[in-house]
């Protein structure tokens, strides 16, 4: 490897971990809104992953390539208890029930302290999440949405984002999209919080609450959910955007917040506003 | 033992719908669960507490003057954030996410402007006497939250029922359309539902503060779980079933911290939150329909 590439990766090492994992994040959220949902939740489902990944690797020692497909597990059984009920219903109930998952999980992984190691959080995992392994299920999540996006399902979540009842009397399946599509973005949130857990040695529990929660939707907000590409150049630009702003660090979060209020009301499609192109 | 807990459940419970109240007024009405609303509540603590430090108001002048400033606050972020939204008949998905993405901005703000740490109120701000009889111990905070908490909803549901005003927040309710169409000022009566929800969360925001007398930006943020299970469990929009809900989930938190253990009471709340989706998503008193598609 040539000695600059090599310097740049020891520099940057944290911030490239950080990049790719956010992008996986950005898919999981793309994953729900494509179908325009919105699930809030993807900040306890990436805790949810990371605790589960982490106490089955520190407490029990399995092996990482066992480790990481439980830690996507764990995320997408509670998907099905919270999602089961809110999906027959309007939007805002599963928002709310995720919002709320997020803020119980945060208390409980204090009070647990036994098992959970309380507001200290866990420390000392082990560093087993390659850049390899990160990119590379990061690229494998990117091609494979875009492959669902141009198949017949793509179609079925375009119709049901543009119109939910027009989709259903078409024929398309909403209570089985809903859910499947929920229970997927809990997967791979959960299996980007056990690489996080595995890349940073150090999980607490105040990294999933609210601020984590609405960091994660602004990805997807920011970057537009046109194409799976979209998600994740969001994900990157504010990712990098607190390194290259540095003197604005306390206002990171005011400039999150702005960036969802902007988005939402100017900014509909996002900056990657380009749709899949589809056979005709 | 028992009926002191009951009753220390009642004043928990009272608090939870003290700040569910304006939360599900807002729905009720705009149909946005609008999660600044956390935020007026933040407002409603810190304006009485400033009031109370700088000028050494009592009780009786800095709830009221903090509840205003709350609703005046209410009333301009709301103006900001959702007009827009509003004209275009965005839904509530859009409105949802707009103001999470405020709440953020605006708590943030508030916390590189004032800083996080925890403020108290001023010693003898309130009177520390407590009332004892049969054993059962009521501070004047405590009786002073439950009866706002009765007086509120008594308050509200008058409001709402038996005067112009009310009928004209009812029908914007029903149907904005239509409403509008009848020659009702929709856009006046928006301002005054803001003001109102505003109003409240302030109001809530002085009372528990003192209450737990720990002020600090994010208060509004750690009471949101509780606002979303008492939302749910009395029925999205529904005034009495938000009372009732908030009483119903004091107490059992309050038992369950007693006769189980205190960690459980954290899960309470979103427990039933979760059984009531599953077996009854309208709410204790809601009526059968709910989805609006």
């Amino acid at each position: 490897m040539a000695e600059w590439l090599d310097d740049f990766l020891f520099t940057y090492e944290t911030l490239i971990h950080a990049l790719g994992i956010h992008g996986l994040l950005a898919l999981s959220m793309y994953c729900v809104m494509a179908l325009g949902q919105l699930s809030l939740g993807q900040a306890a489902f990436m805790g949810l992953g990371a605790y589960t990944g982490a106490l089955l690797t520190l407490k029990l020692g399995l092996p990482f390539w066992l480790v990481l497909p439980i830690s996507a597990l764990v995320p997408a059984l509670v998907a099905l208890i919270i999602g089961g009920p809110t999906l027959r219903l309007s939007g805002v109930y599963l928002a709310i029930a995720t919002i709320a998952l997020g803020e119980v999980l945060r208390v409980l992984y204090i009070n647990a302290e036994s098992l959970t190691g309380g507001a200290l959080g866990l420390s000392g995992i082990p560093q087993k999440a390659s850049l390899g392994l990160v990119y590379g299920l990061l690229a494998l999540c990117i091609a494979g949405f875009w492959a669902i996006g141009r198949s017949k399902i793509g179609r079925a979540m375009e119709a049901m984002r543009e119109d939910e009842m027009a989709a259903g009397v078409m024929g398309v399946n909403l209570p089985l999209y809903k859910l499947g599509a929920l229970v997927a973005s809990a997967m791979l949130a959960g299996l980007a919080g056990s690489l996080a857990a595995h890349s940073n040695s150090f999980i607490g529990p105040n990294e999933y609450g609210f601020e984590t929660a609405v960091t994660i939707l602004s990805f997807a907000l920011l970057g537009g959910i046109g194409t799976p590409i979209a998600p994740v150049v969001g994900a990157v630009v504010l990712t990098a955007l607190p390194e290259v702003l540095r003197p604005l660090a306390d206002f990171r979060l005011v400039i999150n917040g702005l960036i969802i209020v902007l988005a939402v009301l100017f900014l509909p499609r996002g900056i990657v506003p380009f749709r899949l192109r589809r056979a005709p | 033992m028992l009926s002191q807990q009951l009753v220390n459940g009642l004043v928990l419970g009272s608090t939870y719908a003290l700040f569910a109240l304006g939360f599900t007024l807002i729905f009720g009405v705009l149909r946005v669960i609008n999660l600044t609303y956390g935020f007026y509540f933040s407002v409603g603590a810190f304006v009485a507490l400033w009031l109370a430090r700088s000028f050494g108001a009592s009780i009786w002048i800095a709830l009221p003057l903090g509840s205003l400033a709350a609703g005046l606050v209410a009333v301009v972020v709301d103006g900001v954030l959702l007009t827009r939204l509003r004209r275009t008949k965005a839904g509530e998905l859009p409105s949802l996410m707009v103001t999470l993405g405020a709440v953020l901005a605006l708590y943030s703000l508030m916390a590189a402007l004032i800083g996080t740490d925890i403020q108290r109120f001023p010693f003898g701000f309130v009177g520390s006497t407590a009332l004892e009889f049969a054993g059962i111990r009521v501070s004047l905070v405590q009786m002073l939250i439950v009866g706002t908490a009765f007086v509120l909803v008594a308050v509200l549901f008058l409001l709402l029922q038996h005067t112009r005003l009310g009928l004209m927040i009812r029908a914007l309710a029903e149907n904005e359309d239509a409403a509008r169409l009848m020659g009702i000022n929709v856009d006046a009566t928006v301002v005054a539902v803001s003001f109102l929800s505003g109003l409240l969360g302030g109001a809530a925001g002085v009372l528990i503060g003192l209450n737990f007398n720990a002020i600090q930006p994010f208060m509004g943020e750690a009471m949101m779980l509780r606002g979303f299970a008492v939302i749910i469990i009395g029925g999205l929009g529904d005034i009495r079933g938000a009372l009732v809900a908030g009483i119903l989930l004091g107490v059992l938190e309050v038992l369950t911290a007693g006769y189980l253990s205190s960690n459980a009471k954290e899960a309470v709340g979103f427990t039933i939150l979760v059984l009531t989706l599953w077996f009854r998503p309208v709410g204790l008193f809601g009526r059968a329909q709910v989805k609006r598609a």
